[in-house]
C-alpha cells in the first residue's frame, strides 16, 4: 500500500459531479483485498463460528439441537478419547522426523548436485500427486501384503522381529500395525517437506559453501555453520507443512491400521458420520485445532527462526 | 542450534542474503504468524452470536411433504443411485434398462451415481431435507436403517399404490414386511444385501471355516480375520451365531455380543473392520476369512478361483437397498412409475444379470435364465427355499437405541 509522504498537490478545480482520482487510488488496495477477505469470512470465520455453537448444543435429530453452552463436551470427548489425541500427535511427530530425515538429503541433492537432472528429479517428487490420495494408500497395501516380497524380506532379516518386540508390529505382518499407518503417512506428506527444504536450500548462495572451504572448514562443518542454520525457514515450513496435517489425517489409519491405530481423526469422522454425535464430534475437532496451534506456537518460537519460507 | 555469525561478513553480503532470503514472499514472519494466531483465536474465542445457531427439530413433517408435482409437464425423472448398482451397456454410456422405459414412457432418466456411503449421503442431503427444501433429487437408494431414519423422520414421501401395480405383486414376500416400513408405503426394494462368510482357499491351508464362532476363536485365524464396519452385520452375524435373533434382541445381548468381539479384538484375532475395501484383503491373503457382502463375493469369485463363500448353519443376514422419494421432490408420479418398472420380472432380469446381488422380486428366474443361466441359478441371487429360510434381518431401532449402539461399536472398532 502506498502511503503519503508529503502534502498532495492542490487540486485543480474539478468539474462539478467528478471525484478527485486520488481517493480512488488509496481504496484501489481494499477493493483487491476483497476477494481473499470474503473467502476467509465465507469459508473459514463462518465455518468456525458454525463448529464452536455445534460444540455446545444438546439434542437429536428428531428434537432438533440447542444452544445449551454445554461446555461438558470437551471434557467428555477428551477423557475418552484422550488416547487417539496422543498417538497422532506421537504418530505425526514420528512421521515428520522421517520426512525431515528422508527429504533433507533429497533435497540437498537436488538443490546443489543434480545440475541438469534437477527439473527431472523435481517432477519425481511431485508426480505421485498425479494420482490420489486414496489410490496412493491403497497402493501401499499391495506393497506390505502379508505374502509380499517385502514382508518376505524383513522376516528373513529379523527385523520384523524387532518391531514386533517395539510392540510398532504384530507377528509377521506390516499392515493393520503402527508401523504401516506411520509409514503411510511419511509417504503421503514427504513432497510437502521436500519442497519448502528445496526452496529454501536452492536460494543459498554457492560461494558462501566456497567460502567456508577457504577457511578451512571441513564439509561436515560448512553444513553444520552455513548449509543447515541458512535453510532453517524450510525446515520449520516443512515440518508444519507435514505435521499439521498428518496430525488430522484419518485416511492412512482407517486403510493401513487397526482397532489399535485408530487417530483423532478416525473418532471424529465416526462421530459425526456414523453416531452422529456432533457435538463430540465439533468440540474434539476444536480440541485438536487448539492443541495444534499450542504446538506450533510453542515450535515456532523455540525454533528460532524468523522467517517461514 | 549454533548460529550463524552474519557481522563476519560485510554490510553489502548481510544485505544480499537477506534479499535472497526474504524477497517479496518471505513477508510471512514467525511474528506475524504469531499475531495471527492470536487473532484467530480472539475471533473464534469471544463469540457472543453463538447463541443464535441450532438445528429445528425434524419430527414435525410425518408422512413426509410433497411439492407440487411436475411429472406431467416435465418429463425427466432424477435418479441418485450407488456407483455400479445398474446395468450398462457395452460402451459403458448407456443403461438398456433406463433405455427401454424412456422409450416405452418418454420419460429421461437423469442417472446420477453419487452415493458412496450412507452415513456421507445423509450428511450431504441432511441439511435441505431439514430445512424443508428440495434436494435436487426425485429417487434414492438407501440401505434399509437409513431409510428407516428417513421415514422416522418424516423426510421420505408415502407412495401411491395406484402407480406400483407391478411393485405390488412382484414383491418377494421376504421384503414385504419390514418393521421399519409395515407393507411398504414409502419404499421399495432395489436389490438385497446378503451378508456371508467369504474365505481364500489358498489363506486358509486346510483350516475349515463354517461359523462366525470359527472366525472368532480359531487360534490359527489369530490377526486374519475382517468383520465390517456396517454395525448391523458384524453384530447381527455374531447375534445369530450366539443363538439370538437379530430381529428381537435386548441391550443385554447387545452389550454380549460386543464382549465377545471385543474379547477377539483384544487377542488380535480380527485383523481389521472394513468397509468395501475388504474385497482387496481376501483376494491377495491378507484375510483368510471375513464377512462379505454376497453381490461381492460373486464377483469375487469370477475373478479370483481361491475365494469361496459359505452360509452358518446359524444363517445370515439379508438387508436391502430401498427405493425412496425424498421430501419436495418435484417429479414423484415419474419416480413412481420408474419403481414399478423395475418390479416388472423382465427388466429386473436384465438388472439382476448384471450386478450380482438378490432380486426382491418374485418370477425373475426364467427371464434371467434366458440372459444367464448359472446367475439364475446362483442362491446368492435367486435365493431358493432352503437359503431363504435361513435368512435374518435387522430389527429397527430408535434414535436413542441408534446413537447409544453405534456409539459402542465405534469404541470398539477403535475410534
Amino acid at each position: 500500500m502506498t502511503t503519503l509522504t508529503e502534502a498532495p498537490p492542490p487540486l485543480a478545480p474539478a468539474a462539478p459531479g467528478r471525484r478527485p482520482p486520488r481517493r480512488r487510488g488509496r481504496l484501489v488496495p481494499y477493493w483487491l483485498l476483497l476477494p481473499g477477505i470474503l473467502w476467509l469470512l465465507l469459508f473459514f470465520a463462518l465455518p468456525m463460528v458454525y463448529q464452536a455453537s455445534t460444540s455446545v448444543q444438546t439434542g437429536s435429530l428428531e428434537q432438533g439441537y440447542k444452544v445449551t453452552w454445554h461446555f461438558a463436551a470437551y471434557g467428555d470427548a477428551l477423557s475418552a478419547y484422550w488416547p487417539q489425541f496422543l498417538r497422532s500427535v506421537v504418530y505425526a511427530a514420528v512421521a515428520t522426523l522421517l520426512c525431515l530425515l528422508l527429504g533433507y538429503p533429497l533435497a540437498y541433492l537436488i538443490a546443489f548436485r543434480a545440475g541438469r537432472w534437477r527439473n527431472l528429479v523435481m517432477i519425481m517428487v511431485i508426480a505421485p500427486f498425479f494420482t490420489t490420495f486414496l489410490i496412493r494408500t491403497l497402493a501401499w497395501k499391495t506393497i506390505l501384503a502379508d505374502d509380499g516380497p517385502v514382508v518376505h524380506t524383513l522376516t528373513s532379516l529379523h527385523v520384523l522381529d524387532l518391531t514386533d518386540w517395539l510392540g510398532w508390529t504384530a507377528g509377521d505382518r506390516v499392515l493393520a500395525t503402527p508401523l504401516a499407518v506411520v509409514c503411510g503417512l511419511t509417504y503421503n506428506f514427504l513432497p510437502f517437506m521436500i519442497l519448502p527444504l528445496y526452496t529454501s536450500l536452492e536460494r543459498i548462495d554457492g560461494r558462501l559453501h566456497e567460502a567456508a572451504g577457504d577457511l578451512y572448514a571441513k564439509p561436515f562443518t560448512t553444513f553444520r555453520k552455513v548449509t543447515f542454520p541458512l535453510s532453517m525457514p524450510g525446515v520449520v515450513s516443512g515440518t508444519l507443512l507435514t505435521f499439521i496435517p498428518a496430525a488430522g489425517d484419518y485416511v492412512n489409519a482407517e486403510l493401513l491400521g487397526s482397532t489399535d491405530t485408530r487417530m483423532v481423526g478416525n473418532v471424529i469422522q465416526a462421530q459425526f458420520l456414523r453416531v452422529l454425535d456432533y457435538p463430540t464430534a465439533a468440540a474434539l475437532s476444536f480440541i485438536l485445532m487448539a492443541a495444534i496451534l499450542l504446538m506450533v506456537t510453542f515450535y515456532i518460537r523455540k525454533s528460532g527462526t524468523e522467517d517461514l519460507v | 542450534m549454533e548460529q550463524y555469525e552474519p557481522d563476519r561478513l560485510s554490510p553489502a553480503q548481510v544485505a544480499a542474503m537477506r534479499r535472497s532470503l526474504r524477497n517479496g514472499r518471505a513477508s510471512l514472519t514467525r511474528r506475524s504468524l504469531l499475531r495471527a494466531c492470536a487473532g484467530g483465536a480472539l475471533a473464534t474465542g469471544g463469540l457472543g452470536a453463538l447463541g443464535a445457531c441450532g438445528i429445528p427439530p425434524a419430527g414435525d413433517t410425518r408422512g413426509g411433504v410433497s411439492a407440487q408435482d411436475h411429472s406431467a409437464e416435465e418429463k425427466v425423472v432424477h435418479f441418485s443411485n450407488w456407483t455400479e448398482y445398474i446395468d450398462v451397456d457395452d460402451s459403458g454410456k448407456h443403461h438398456p434398462t433406463l433405455d427401454t422405459f424412456r422409450r416405452r414412457t418418454g420419460i429421461t432418466v437423469k442417472y446420477t451415481e453419487d452415493i458412496n456411503d450412507n452415513n456421507e449421503f445423509f450428511a450431504k442431503i441432511k441439511p435441505q431435507l431439514a430445512a424443508g427444501q428440495d434436494t435436487g433429487r426425485d429417487l434414492v437408494v438407501l440401505t434399509d436403517w437409513l431409510a428407516a431414519r428417513l421415514i422416522r423422520l418424516g423426510w421420505a414421501q408415502k407412495l401411491d399404490p395406484s402407480h406400483l401395480p407391478h411393485a405390488f405383486a412382484n414383491l418377494s414376500d421376504q421384503f414385504r414386511s419390514p418393521d421399519w416400513d409395515p407393507g411398504r408405503a414409502y419404499s421399495y426394494p432395489w436389490q438385497g444385501i446378503s451378508t456371508v462368510i467369504a474365505y481364500n482357499k489358498k489363506a486358509l491351508d486346510g483350516i475349515e471355516v463354517k461359523s462366525v464362532s470359527d472366525l472368532l476363536d480359531n487360534p490359527r485365524l489369530k490377526g486374519r480375520v475382517g468383520f465390517l464396519s456396517e454395525m448391523r452385520d458384524s453384530i447381527g452375524m455374531t447375534l445369530l451365531d450366539m443363538g439370538k435373533d437379530p430381529a428381537r434382541f435386548t441391550d443385554d445381548d447387545f452389550d454380549a455380543v460386543i464382549a465377545r468381539l471385543q474379547k477377539a479384538v483384544d487377542k488380535g484375532q480380527i485383523r481389521r473392520f472394513t468397509g468395501n475395501d475388504y474385497t482387496s484383503d481376501l483376494t491377495k491373503g491378507d484375510f483368510a476369512a471375513c464377512l462379505a457382502w454376497a453381490g461381492d463375493v460373486v464377483q469375487l469369485k469370477a475373478d479370483s478361483p481361491d475365494v469361496d463363500f459359505v452360509i452358518p448353519d446359524s444363517g445370515y443376514m439379508t438387508s436391502t437397498d430401498n427405493l425412496l422419494i425424498p421430501n419436495k421432490a418435484r417429479h414423484k408420479t415419474n419416480a413412481e412409475r420408474l419403481i414399478d418398472f423395475f418390479y416388472e420380472p423382465e427388466q429386473a432380469a436384465a438388472l439382476s444379470a448384471y450386478v450380482n446381488y438378490v432380486s426382491p422380486v418374485e418370477g425373475v428366474k426364467p427371464y434371467l435364465a434366458k440372459i444367464d443361466e448359472s446367475a439364475a441359478d446362483n442362491p446368492l441371487i435367486i435365493p431358493d427355499q432352503a437359503m431363504a429360510a435361513k435368512s435374518h434381518a435387522f430389527r429397527s431401532l430408535s434414535t436413542e437405541e441408534e446413537t447409544a449402539y453405534e456409539s459402542k461399536f465405534a469404541k470398539l472398532t477403535g475410534a
